[in-house]
């Protein structure tokens, strides 16, 4: 279960396997598995508190499993002799609180870590920082401080530099849910923008409408386990669990 | 709890609340100098200078030209104790942030540790470090066959260097855990290792929280410096002590001499006091 093999596209880019995980004496995941294909976007919805944040943590180790397996392109995640480093420069987060540095400028930002972690070059990463922000969609911005920007600009910003990473894989842990409604769409254009271009994405998200678009599966989960899932047309039109359709029941 | 939600609380005590609330984050009074204070000691100053005059037989000096013969002697005093309160301040504020930092560190040895050492010094009196240091220090060290000789003033430093130590490192480590923990998440899904994290993301946001109660430390430590008379090291208070038995232990000088040196501590701290006032309000208000 352990062992690394080669990883070939076929095979899943994410592959989660019988996930326990518990706070103290709290059990947030109680045997969670998912796959995750190349270029696939998958969304997790389901009530607050159900563990879906602490799952997309897992795939990054942010936070350490009890029990299971999780893979990144052949790379088992919670192997003791894992460089963490080397995962997270492949696997991409943003959070619902930006999380900006606000002693940076948006561009400043966006350029920290290729140049302080993956030692890149300074004009080379400076281009492309300019290139991520037009992007989505903040030219003229670059220099502004995230104090100076809206929610949903500075969320663009936090993508963007995800981005610079140069990201195989995307997480994305309710990254709307703290924006005014009228600039959720523009955060939402720019994941969609992404999906499209084929960067493989972890949804958590509350946006119904915009799961059903862009999902190529969508996942419910409900106190630490997958309750329901399936391709976003028969799981919205259909939904088979009395707890699904309770949950979006309320939520549409 | 905001304290607006107890309205039996009156406005001076919440005042003092909210005083006692960062002296303890300082570790020590906080001295909050104002302009009155200093017009004050010049009003003591002057009747009780007037009133040795008055006092004073035809035949003897005059309180002024007193005052000025000895002013370039209390001076050197002075400017010795602003030295020891730089060297103090710089030793401290160098292996206290280090322990500050040691205190969040991931190893619990470590942790514990500097904690240790932290708590030891923040609590020991002032007065009791520099006496720590007067006896225990020797007068010289020997270094790769160098004999360096170790003063009493050396020591003194060392003795005030100590509890500026300490607070440097309570400060730091308040500081460092005032960053919301989702600064070190987004470093940290960025793939910064903690030392890129810390020094590159955490610590340039932890420098203006820090700044105003170090300024306040440095006011304190200023003012702390003439503890070293105690233990015989010749700055300004001891200085005073001496001129004063030299005109012959006169007790109407008594006052003249003392708030004048008074004086001169308030103009050195008093802009320092103010400009910590002033970024305290300027943060306060921008974040
Ligand atoms: N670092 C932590 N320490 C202790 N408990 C935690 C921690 N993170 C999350 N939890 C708990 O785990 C449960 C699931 O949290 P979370 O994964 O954030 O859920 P969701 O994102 O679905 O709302 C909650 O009960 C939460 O209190
Ligand atoms: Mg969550």
């Amino acid at each position: 279960m352990t062992a690394t093999q080669a990883w070939t596209t076929d095979q899943p880019i994410v592959r989660i396997a019988d996930v326990y995980k518990a706070f103290g004496a709290v059990d947030v995941l109680n045997g969670v598995s998912l796959n995750v294909m190349k270029g696939e976007v998958i969304c997790i919805i389901g009530p607050s508190g159900s563990g879906k944040s602490t799952l997309l943590r897992c795939i990054n180790a942010l936070v350490p499993i009890n029990k299971g397996s999780i893979q990144v392109e052949g790379q088992e995640v919670h192997d003791p002799k894992l460089d963490k480093l080397e995962l997270r420069k492949k696997v991409g987060m943003v959070f619902q609180q930006y999380n900006l540095f606000p002693h940076k400028t948006a561009v400043q930002n966006v350029m920290m870590a290729p140049i302080t972690v993956l030692k890149q070059d300074k004009t080379e990463v400076e281009a492309r920082a300019y290139a991520l922000l037009k992007k989505v969609r903040l030219e003229g911005k670059e220099h502004s401080y995230p104090g100076e920007l809206s929610g949903g600009q500075q969320q663009r910003v936090a993508i963007a530099r995800s981005l610079a990473m140069n990201p195989d894989v995307m997480l994305f842990d309710e990254v709307t849910a703290a924006l005014d409604p009228e600039t959720v769409k523009e955060v939402l254009v720019t994941i969609r923008e992404l999906a499209e271009e084929g960067m493989t994405c972890l949804l958590v998200t509350h946006e119904m409408g915009f799961a059903r678009e862009v999902a190529d599966h969508m996942y419910f989960t409900d106190r630490g386990v997958i309750v329901e899932q399936g391709p976003p047309k028969e799981f919205f039109a259909n939904p088979k669990d009395p707890r699904t359709q309770e949950f979006l029941g309320q939520i549409l | 709890m905001s304290g607006t939600d107890l309205p039996v609380l009156l406005p001076a005590a919440q005042r003092l609340t909210e005083r006692a609330r960062r002296e303890r984050e300082v570790g020590g009074p906080i001295p909050r100098l104002q302009a009155r204070h200093g017009v004050w000691l010049a009003v003591i100053l002057i009747f009780s200078a007037g009133a040795a005059g008055a006092q004073a037989g035809a035949e003897q000096e005059s309180v002024l030209s007193i005052m000025l013969k000895w002013t370039p002697l209390l001076l050197k005093g002075f400017v010795f104790n602003l030295a020891i309160s730089f060297l103090a301040m710089v030793g401290g504020t160098i292996v206290g942030a280090l322990l500050g930092i040691w205190q969040i560190s991931l190893l619990p040895p470590v942790r514990a540790g500097s904690w240790l050492v932290t708590q030891f010094f923040r609590n020991a009196p002032w007065l009791v470090l520099l006496f720590f240091c007067m006896f225990l220090l020797p007068f010289q060290v020997e270094v790769f066959g160098l004999v360096i000789p170790l003063p009493d003033w050396i020591k003194a430093t060392f003795g005030l260097a100590l509890p500026v130590m300490a607070n440097v490192s309570e400060i730091v480590r308040g500081a460092i855990q005032s960053i919301p923990s989702g600064q070190w998440e987004s470093s940290e899904s960025l793939a910064f290792n903690r030392r890129q994290t810390l020094w590159q993301i955490i610590m340039p946001q932890c420098i203006k929280r820090m700044l105003p109660p170090w300024m306040n430390l440095y006011a304190i430590l200023t003012m702390a410096t003439v503890l070293a008379s105690v233990v015989g090291v010749s700055e300004v208070m001891t200085l005073t002590g001496q001129v004063l038995s030299a005109e012959g232990g006169r007790t109407d000088l008594l006052v003249p001499f003392y708030s004048y040196i008074l004086l001169w501590f308030f103009i050195y701290c008093y802009p320092i006091a103010r400009w910590t006032v002033h970024l305290e309000r300027h943060f306060a208000v921008k974040t």
